[in-house]
């Protein structure tokens, strides 16, 4: 029989506010623990939730760019449950009436072996405001007097988070992982999250279950919690997708459960069970007002909305008239877009710019692990470099020095030009000289090309290139051989 | 002078006839006289009080007083108060020292009133005879084998005893107004989002508003002037504005409709406590009000629907007191469950314990359709009905509760009964209307004692100044609201009442 892996996706997304949803404490990362913890985060008697109005702005910004519903009406709601890291033994979320409704992401699932590359949607079920539980920090080290406790710090304890849940809509982990980077992407393009997957800014859980290809019922899900590397959430969707494969063709059945992922074994473990499962007893937080959305506020953000990875991609088609592989490729961050625009604004050719973009500048960057905003040549710099290959000053291939000396901080691309002497030679009368001496020096060449080998042709390129020490023009030794050699 | 009003003790204060060290000691000295014996007050801080109360007296020397500068006033240990114990009559927090002021508190303390102590109360505010207070009952002052009502069972003895100029207290089913109504005083019940409840601990989110107790209708809109107001700390507090709630003490009442609900003098009342009520219904009609016959119809459904609602706020909101940050932890546990469970179970009284357990099963799968959300159905009704009422009338009277003040430990084995006290004044808060109770006379109890009884004023939205002038053109024809219980006899006698 062929099954088919049913993957549905909830993420937790940390907003770019500067402080908690329902208080004034900071959020920054790495504090002292408990150093951010006011009077709400410590949920002393009395306290009040207030709503952070940049939160809802991250909200409405995200429902903008998923082209989602966005709820003229929401509600805070209640979820009950005991944990010492939890200190209300409550956490404000939305339940029945969330901030975001229905909206879609389209994707592109790169080419895998011999499947092709496509493109595909994925629904969004909903995404609601919520804050975060702080961290429980088990078997303390370091300190005689709590040595072996857990300790309690509550300074992420009222991050606020946008939870973005998806419609079963993957068949793969290719496309959940496709999909997972998308909305990374897209939550980074909009400015509502730091995209910071070590510190937890951008967490997934995953829905995996699986049914017979073809039928159209679910099967049972088991929800794989908390993964925050994309190879992470490729292993634990393959492991734990060909796990219940093997379960169901072994006669067995699978039981509802969360799950976590092991990095070191590869494998998923059951951490709870359905029947062991909270009962959330949720109900409307009364302490909060309804979350109304008028259209002016809806209105307002939408004038402050970035242009939106596919509308870009769209405008760099049509305005440059860019592939959309290419276009595609330099709209996966705003970052990435961001500098390629600069580099045109700063006078380069588009074509010419997406290539040294998406190659040597890509390359060397991946190499050293470095985002594109961290780039040790500017977009400015590289446009000159750009223009001077197309002004002849340099050929291309001395470009590539130049560009290895700017990114080596050697200088501006003009100092590096001269004081490499990569400064290449158009003057037709000094290669005219160059070539009648390369000629001279090379009768049997000539003869050869002349009985029809072109292979000779190249050569002679060749020599004179080597005669003018790789400062000629190529395209003009090229002209002027030709033209010597047919006369 | 302790039967002084706000307004003369102000005056007093500012003609230096009296230092605020003076008036505060005055209290002060009442206090250990009396408190021993009637527990109104479960944390004092002399010192505190004092200093306090020199602060007050710089203020009047520097020339910037405001009405109720140098006054001592009682605070409900509900009110989070920095460095003052706040325990909210609990063991769960009876070492809890609060590190930040309500709201409520700040308030008090701009205006410069001087805190005289935390006043006893029904732990976590649920009770209604403050006989559930881990800090123990607290004794009505005119007859000290009877409840001072409740749940601000300290505030409404504090009050009646003269204890201090004045009191606050919170009001979440009538815990402001049964209270007034069993001790003999003025007390009012805001609009819910009037006062912010920004620091007061919760009991019922939906449900609690804080509110003066007080002496009389003028003192009480003394108190509301300092009480209430915008709180951005409070997302229900409401944005209206600051208002003079005296600025309409003194306006005629002839021409005034007042609604009686049929509902309200059914059965469950008792007879001598009617009796008072008609004899205070007369009293208006001479200073021109008519009286309409209105329905409250869904009245009888407030308790079951209170007690489906209150319980389950109560229930989340009390799920932080869990031993981990602050408050009561079992001494001894093997794990974190254990933990939970041995410090809540120690650490909370039966009746808490008993809306937890009612609020937990209502929101529970499977339970929530029928309980919460059809109560929250019940409670629009509710509200509707007042809509209705207030289309023929512009106030509604009625009694403030079914009894005068019950023996010490008569209900507490049967938390109906005790629930049953609220009857009255459960549907305003429902509502989220505002309601008082004002003193309209005694009765006699079966054991021939004279114990005060509360008429109750319920208006509209935002109708607490003409409630007040309606209260107070009363008490300008009346003096029940000035006779005070005589503390070394407590009440053998009738007192002479003026009608």
């Amino acid at each position: 029989m062929e099954w088919e892996v049913v993957i549905g996706l909830e993420t937790h997304t940390q907003l770019r506010t500067n402080t908690k949803i329902f208080s004034g404490a900071s959020i920054k990362y790495g504090a002292e623990p408990n150093t951010q913890a006011c009077e709400v985060s410590l949920a002393l008697p009395g306290v009040l939730p207030v709503l952070n109005k940049e939160a809802v702005q991250c909200a409405i910004k995200f429902g903008l760019a998923i082209n989602a519903h966005i709820a003229p009406r929401s509600v805070f709601a209640r979820k009950n449950y005991f944990y010492p890291d939890l200190p209300k033994g409550y956490q404000i979320s939305q339940f029945e009436l969330p901030v975001v409704g229905k909206g879609a992401v389209t994707i592109q699932v790169p080419a895998v072996g011999k499947n092709a590359a496509y493109e595909k949607v994925v629904n969004i079920t909903r995404a609601h405001l919520e804050e975060d539980a702080g961290k429980s920090v088990h078997d303390l080290k370091n300190n005689s007097a709590v040595e072996g406790m857990s300790g309690i710090d509550l300074n992420r304890a009222g991050t606020p988070l946008l939870e973005i849940v998806t419609e079963p809509d993957m068949r793969s982990a290719a496309e959940a992982v496709a999909y997972a980077k998308k909305l990374h992407e897209l939550v980074q393009w909009i400015g509502i999250c730091d995209g910071n997957m070590q510190e937890g800014s951008f967490r997934c859980d995953v829905n995996v279950s699986v049914r017979a290809k073809g039928t159209e019922k679910l099967g049972t899900r088991r929800e794989i919690k908390n993964l925050n590397s994309f190879k992470f959430m490729t292993q634990a969707i393959e492991y734990e997708a060909r796990w219940q494969i093997e379960t169901l063709e072994d006669g067995g059945t699978i039981q509802q459960a969360t799950v976590l992922f092991n990095p070191d074994t590869g494998e998923t473990r059951a951490m709870r069970s359905k029947e062991e499962a909270n009962d959330y007893r949720y109900f409307p937080d009364p302490d909060l007002l309804p979350l109304v959305i008028t259209e002016a506020e809806k209105d307002a953000v939408k004038a402050q909305m970035p242009e939106l990875p596919e509308a870009m991609k769209a405008r760099f088609e049509a305005q440059y008239a860019l592939s959309s592989y290419d276009a595609n490729a330099l709209t996966t961050s705003r970052d990435l877009a961001n500098y390629f625009v600069a580099t045109i604004d700063a006078g380069a050719d588009a074509k010419q710019s997406a290539n040294w973009v998406m190659g040597s500048l890509t390359a060397k960057l991946n190499a050293v692990d470095t985002s594109i905003s961290e780039s040790p040549i500017s977009a400015q710099q590289l446009a000159l470099l750009l223009k001077r290959i197309g002004d002849n000053t340099i050929s291309n291939n001395a470009a590539k020095q130049v560009f290895e000396a700017m990114w080596n901080d050697e200088g501006s691309v003009d100092d590096i030009i001269k004081v490499k002497g990569l400064k290449q030679e158009s003057d037709s009368g000094a290669i005219e000289t160059i070539i009648d001496e390369v000629l001279a020096a090379n009768a049997a060449m000539v003869e050869e090309f002349k009985a029809g080998k072109e292979k000779a042709f190249n050569a002679l390129v060749g020599q004179a290139m080597k005669a003018s020490k790789g400062k000629a023009n190529p395209a003009q030794v090229n002209d002027i051989l030709k033209k010597k050699l047919t006369v | 002078m302790i039967n002084s009003s706000l307004k003369q003790l102000g005056d007093m204060l500012q003609a230096k006839k009296i230092s605020s060290v003076e008036l505060t000691q005055t209290f002060l000295d009442r206090i250990k006289l009396y408190n021993p014996s009637i527990n109104a007050y479960i944390a004092l801080d002399e010192v505190k009080t004092l200093a306090q109360a020199k602060v007050a007296d710089a203020r009047f020397s520097a020339g910037n007083a405001a009405p109720l500068t140098g006054i001592p006033i009682a605070q409900k240990d509900i009110f989070c108060a920095k460095g003052w114990p706040t325990t909210c009559g609990s063991k769960m927090l009876a070492n809890f020292i609060a590190p930040y002021d309500a709201h409520v508190i700040t308030q008090f303390d701009s205006a410069g009133a001087v805190n005289l102590g935390k006043t006893n109360m029904d732990e976590f505010a649920m009770g209604s005879s403050n006989e559930t207070s881990y800090f123990g009952g607290v004794k009505n002052p005119w007859s000290f084998d009877r409840v001072p009502g409740g749940s601000s069972g300290g505030s409404a003895a504090a009050v009646a005893a003269r204890l201090c100029a004045a009191a606050t207290g919170t009001d979440t089913g009538g815990s402001i107004r049964q209270p007034a109504s069993l001790c003999g005083f003025t007390g009012l019940k805001p609009t819910y989002g009037v006062v912010s409840r920004f620091g007061m601990i919760a009991f019922a989110s939906s449900l609690d508003q804080a509110g003066p107790m007080a002496k009389s209708a003028e003192d009480c809109a003394l108190m509301m002037n300092v009480m209430a107001g915008f709180d951005e700390r409070d997302s229900t507090s409401l944005n209206r504005g600051k208002e003079d709630y005296t600025r309409s003490l003194n306006l005629p009442l002839a021409g005034l409709k007042i609604g009686l609900p049929k509902e309200f003098f059914a059965e469950g009342l008792d007879a001598s406590v009617g009796k008072v009520i008609e004899t205070a219904i007369a009293e208006y009609k001479k200073l021109g009000a008519e009286i309409i016959e209105i329905s409250l119809p869904n009245t009888g459904l407030s308790i079951p629907v209170y007690y489906v609602l209150a319980p389950a706020e109560a229930s989340s909101n009390l799920s932080r007191y869990d031993g981990v940050r602050y408050g009561h932890r079992a001494a001894e546990y093997t794990d974190l469950m254990d933990m939970y469970n041995k410090s809540r179970a120690e650490g909370f009284g039966a009746e808490v314990k008993r809306r937890i357990l009612i609020g937990t099963y209502v929101l529970s799968a499977g339970y929530y359709d029928a309980y919460y959300l059809k109560a929250q159905q019940i409670r629009r009704l509710i509200a509707q009905d007042f809509v209705e009422a207030f289309k023929q009338c512009d106030v509604i009277m009625g009694p403030a509760a079914p009894s005068t003040a019950f023996k010490s430990g008569e209900k507490v084995d049967d938390p109906v009964a005790m629930y049953l006290q609220d009857i009255y004044t459960i549907s305003t808060n429902l509502a989220g209307l505002p309601g008082m109770s004002i003193p309209a006379g005694f009765a006699q109890s079966d054991d021939g004692v004279s114990l005060p009884v509360g008429l109750q004023i319920i208006g509209n939205y935002f109708d607490e100044a003409r409630m007040l002038n309606i209260a107070h053109q009363y008490q300008q024809v009346t003096d029940w609201h000035t006779i005070m219980p005589n503390l070394d006899k407590p009440n053998l006698e009738m007192p002479e009442g003026k009608v």
